[in-house]
């Protein structure tokens, strides 16, 4: 199929709502990067910059709403690009609330902060972020190259990041009940773990909306889930 | 699915040497509005013209293959065009009002059929495809006036109410709203909706929103070829055909 519309302008249009959500994955990335990195090293002023930092995530995303509702209005968009304006719709709402992830995950850290360091937590917690941050550089890679290999390699990666949330679930509880003056700091940890785990739900979201602007159809809901209470009670016993 | 109204299988048409419609075989439900879309020349309009064996009128133009309305030939030797097209009934795309009554518009058909034993029954006939054509309240007072004196819309709506007048089976449009303001559209496109109740619809229209708004089917025909057809849902949503997504999404193609 040719690539261009003989109404060019649609192109820009298109074409213009898309670098923006490319511009908004980078801040995105950048916000998973840095909050982490606050955490690690016990960085007040960094967590501060990662909050200040998320009004441009916010305000992207509403620029990318107001000009996939321009193109819809104005260029009737249909197959595929319809898609490619409902794809965006859907990926700048991922990328936002990966976004807020980030930044609760960086308030958390001005709390922790000001607590004694649990041992191991944010190096665990470390692991599991780049691990999300490279599926949102994959998901992202594999939308600009329409990429469904990728896409569904990303899907399969969510996995890991759910059983490593569910590892850090249990070390928690056993932190906790080894001395219960760890738990404010685990609870918070905790909440960190579970934003980090639903970042890679959000970012699997992204991969399923490339599947779905490639192709037409959304993927199957194929993928293994673990059950995550009754794993806890498991870990209780 | 749906009864099948209309089959084609391998139809041909030629104007002389030139091969209009190659192998197109289809099959047209009932109770269904199918829109025909296509490129200027792609055979859409020649196509839509076999059905009602409009084609007839032109010495050049030749029809192979069968087209089968309710599993029988409308090209059998036996089938009287003029019967057929009182059960294939069709909407041009210029309003063309003859230059009578509004009454008398609506009560030609009927008329020449010798489908009303009564003016009560004539009356009755007018007054029901006045109705269905939802210009019934818009004209009702003035039924003596003629019908070229009528606005576009009224007019369109007019030839539609002339049509259905037969109680045809089958309505042909060929672009049916392409001279009409948008409000007139409208109603031409929702009065469809309603047709649809009783009647196989076919529909041309370069009109991609048109098509996609009315219809239940969609046929994608490119250079005398059917390319694609399917349900209307998919074809804009998701083509299958690449050239199919090329046209629809007005890509160079």
């Amino acid at each position: 199929m040719p690539d261009q519309h003989i109404v060019r302008s649609f192109d820009k249009d298109l074409e213009a709502i898309q670098a923006k959500i490319m511009k908004m994955g980078g801040l995105v990335e950048s916000a998973i990067h840095e909050s982490v990195k606050s955490l690690k090293k016990r960085d007040d002023e960094l967590a501060e910059r990662v909050r200040e930092a998320d009004h441009l995530i916010d305000k992207l995303e509403e620029e990318i709403n107001y000009d996939a509702a321009q193109v819809l209005a104005l260029r009737q968009p249909i197959a595929s690009d319809l898609r490619v304006v409902l794809s965006v719709m859907k990926i700048s709402g991922n990328l936002e609330r990966v976004g807020d992830y980030a930044k609760n995950l960086a308030k958390r850290t001005t709390l922790l902060v000001q607590m004694p360091a649990i041992d191991g937590a944010s190096g665990a917690i470390k692991r599991m972020a780049r691990e999300v941050e490279r599926m949102l550089k994959d998901a992202l890679d594999a939308y600009v190259n329409q990429d469904v290999a990728l896409a569904e390699d990303v899907r399969a990666r969510d996995h890991e990041v759910d059983q490593m949330y569910n590892a850090l679930f249990r070390e928690f509880l056993t932190f906790m009940m080894e001395d219960p003056r760890n738990i404010t700091a685990c609870m918070h940890l905790h909440f960190i773990a579970k934003n980090i785990e639903r970042m890679g739900d959000h970012v699997t979201s992204i991969a399923e909306q490339v599947i779905y602007l490639v192709t037409g159809n959304m993927p199957g809901n194929d993928r293994a889930k673990l059950d995550y209470i009754a794993e806890a009670h498991e870990a209780e016993d | 699915m749906k009864e099948v109204k209309v089959s084609a299988r391998d139809v041909q048409v030629y104007y002389g040497e030139n091969h209009a419609i190659k192998d197109v075989s289809v099959e047209i439900e009932d109770k269904t509005v199918t829109a025909f879309i296509g490129p200027s020349g792609c055979g859409k309009s020649t196509f839509l013209r076999c059905i009602n064996r409009m084609n007839d009128t032109i010495d050049i133009c030749r029809v192979e293959g069968d087209i089968l309305l309710d599993g029988e030939d409308i090209y059998d030797p036996k089938v009287d065009p003029v019967q057929l097209r009182a059960k294939v009934g069709m909407v041009f795309q210029k309003p063309n009002p003859f230059p009578k009554s509004i009454y008398d518009n609506v009560a030609y058909g009927p008329r020449i059929h010798g489908m009303a034993a009564s003016k009560s029954e004539l009356d009755a006939i007018v007054e029901k495809s006045l109705r269905r054509a939802a210009l019934w309240g818009e004209v009702k007072d003035r039924l003596s006036a003629s019908g070229t004196g009528l606005s576009g819309g009224q007019q369109q709506r007019l030839c539609i109410a002339r049509a259905v007048a037969t109680e045809p089976e089958v309505l042909l449009m060929d672009e049916p709203a392409s001279a009409l303001d948008p409000i007139a559209t409208a109603q031409i496109e929702e009065l469809i909706d309603e047709l649809r109740e009783k009647f196989a619809v076919v529909i041309v229209t370069h009109s991609m929103q048109q098509a996609a708004r009315v219809s239940q089917k969609t046929a994608f025909f490119h250079l005398g070829n059917l390319v694609e057809y399917g349900e209307t849902s998919q074809i804009f949503t998701n083509p299958v055909d690449p050239r199919t997504e090329s046209y629809i999404t007005g890509r160079i193609g």
